[in-house]
């Protein structure tokens, strides 16, 4: 075997290695919530909220906690992205390089690296502050604020790759900046779909922001203004129990979780197919 | 030669400190086909962009002399670009379909210009795409997203798309260099066709090409403006030494 030869095959075996030690990790924790979580999982689990008791194993469901995780995760998104996208699109209305877009690019990426908690804290300070009880509006609002930094880089690095050639034929037909942008948006829909379901992604998964802001309850979320249950926080108060049909079910909450996550990527990718059409490659 | 559509003088670039074009002084006849030959990075595609300010759009320019359209200054301040762009159109030499569809490409241009009433909009992008010989190529699929035409199409589209905000000027940065011959040769066609209603600039490196397509020829080599006149003289006793040596293939 030639070197250029031992080359290739030396670095395909890594490649092969790397895959299988990432598939193997996501694997084997999808594998460990499917078979711990599967038993548990029935339809009242899905359809009820939990009756008196069901911490100590007693009967009922976690539909509290699926309806409050959809209602923070989705509220986040939405909040997150209609503030989002005005940034994002601000960073581009200037098609030169400037120095304070850099700055406004480099502090959004170190505000991605503040952990969730913090924006607990933050929020939770702020709660303190005007007196404010934890609710879902202040989940929502911590969700918001942690996966807005996640969407507003994704969504600049989406329109930072639009090819410059369509820029310039917005402009050679009269284009304001602004209805160039705009141009920019339709070639940039099928990525700002992904964009929407990464933090979706994030924002439905984490405990720690919610912890203090959004609360806990057994009940379905009746007001805005009220503490809603969150799937990961049934997780957390469920895997700690000492009974196993509790830990089952914080597995099956998991599970959930998951299909929640997985039927959302599924759907952004449908949709992103159907804006893929006109896209200029 | 009657009143220029652009008069260029005193032009000069800088981009990055780089000079790129000095002291351009050069006439462009209107209602016909102006092309601009060189070699390769003479700056003749730089000085096409000037004349519709998409050199805006570059980083670290610096201007001075001016570019006269119909003896106003397109870079004084007070001249609106969006108005500039729409009367000096651009084709560049890739198609740029934009992300619509076929009739949204054309259409674009009306909508973005304030014209909203379908019948019109339609009957516009109708003609225009005729104008480019395309209408019956694509007359039943109008929605159809741009890029699936082919690339001589997608080309002669974005002729359509360019006719359809009733510019005075077309540009043309060697429009054809991307297309197979048959395709190109459509475009020339077109081009020759419409130039007693435009005022058509034509960058191109090809000597045969801006020998089928040129009125008036402007030789610029090393950012510098050697030789510009009527085709006829140009290309038959041409005055400058570089420019006998260009047309002779010394260098190129």
């Amino acid at each position: 075997m030639n070197k250029k030869d031992f080359e290739e095959q030396f670095f395909k075996v890594l490649m092969c290695v790397s895959v299988l030690i990432v598939l193997g990790g996501i694997l084997s924790i999808v594998f460990t919530v499917f078979i711990r979580g599967i038993s548990a999982i029935s339809l009242p689990m899905l359809l009820e909220t939990p009756h008196g008791g069901y911490y100590l194993g007693q009967g009922g469901g976690i539909l509290n906690a699926i309806v409050g995780s959809l209602l923070l995760a989705g509220g986040a998104i939405i909040i997150s992205f209609l503030l989002s996208l005005p940034v994002a699109m601000y960073l581009h209305l200037s098609t030169k390089r400037s120095r304070h877009t850099e700055y406004i690019r480099t502090s959004l990426d170190i505000a991605s690296g503040i952990p969730t908690i913090v924006y607990g804290a933050v929020v939770f300070t702020i709660m303190m502050v005007i007196g404010a009880r934890s609710s879902l509006f202040w989940g929502m609002i911590t969700v918001a604020l942690f996966i807005l930094p996640i969407m507003i880089r994704s969504i600049d690095e989406i329109m930072i790759h639009v090819p410059k050639k369509i820029i310039i034929a917005a402009f050679t037909l009269g284009s304001t900046r602004t209805e160039m942008l705009l141009v920019v948006l339709r070639q940039s829909l099928p990525g700002i779909l992904t964009a929407l379901l990464l933090a979706f992604g994030r924002g439905i998964g984490d405990a720690a922001s919610i912890l203090f802001t959004t609360g806990y309850t057994d009940s379905l979320p009746t007001s805005i203004f009220e503490p809603v249950a969150t799937l990961p926080l049934a997780i957390l108060f469920q895997i700690n129990s000492p009974y196993l049909v509790v830990q089952q079910r914080a597995y099956a909450a998991g599970l959930i979780l998951l299909v929640i996550v997985l039927l959302v990527s599924l759907l952004s990718r449908f949709l992103s197919q159907k804006f893929m059409k006109y896209v200029v490659k | 030669m009657n009143a220029p559509y652009f008069d260029i003088r005193n032009f000069s670039m800088e981009i990055e400190g780089l000079k790129i074009l000095s002291e351009i002084n050069v006439k462009i006849p209107e209602n016909q086909i102006t092309v601009i030959i060189g070699p390769s990075g003479c700056g003749k595609s730089t000085l096409l962009n000037s004349m519709n300010r998409v050199i805006d759009l570059t980083d670290g320019i610096h201007i001075t002399g001016e570019i006269l359209l119909k003896n106003k200054n397109i870079f004084d301040p007070t001249v609106d670009v969006t108005e500039l762009r729409r009367k000096v159109g651009m084709i560049s030499q890739t198609p740029n379909p934009l992300p619509m569809s076929i009739f949204d490409n054309v259409a674009y241009g009306l909508k973005i210009h304030g014209i909203k009433d379908r019948s019109r909009v339609s009957s516009s992008v109708k003609q225009c795409l005729n104008t480019v010989g395309l209408w019956n190529e694509v007359r039943d699929r109008l929605d159809a997203p741009a890029s699936t035409l082919s690339l001589g199409q997608q080309q002669r589209l974005c002729i359509a798309r360019a006719l359809a905000v009733e510019p005075e000027a077309l540009l043309c940065d060697e429009t054809t260099s991307a297309l197979d011959p048959i395709s190109a040769h459509h475009i020339e066609s077109e081009l020759l066709s419409l130039k007693n209603k435009y005022t058509i600039v034509f960058v191109t490196h090809i000597l045969r090409q801006a020998k089928r397509l040129a009125d008036y020829v402007v030789f610029i080599y090393l950012g510098e403006v050697v030789e510009a006149g009527p085709a006829v003289t140009f290309f038959t006793s041409p005055k400058d030494p570089r420019t006998k040596a260009y047309l002779e293939g010394v260098f190129g």
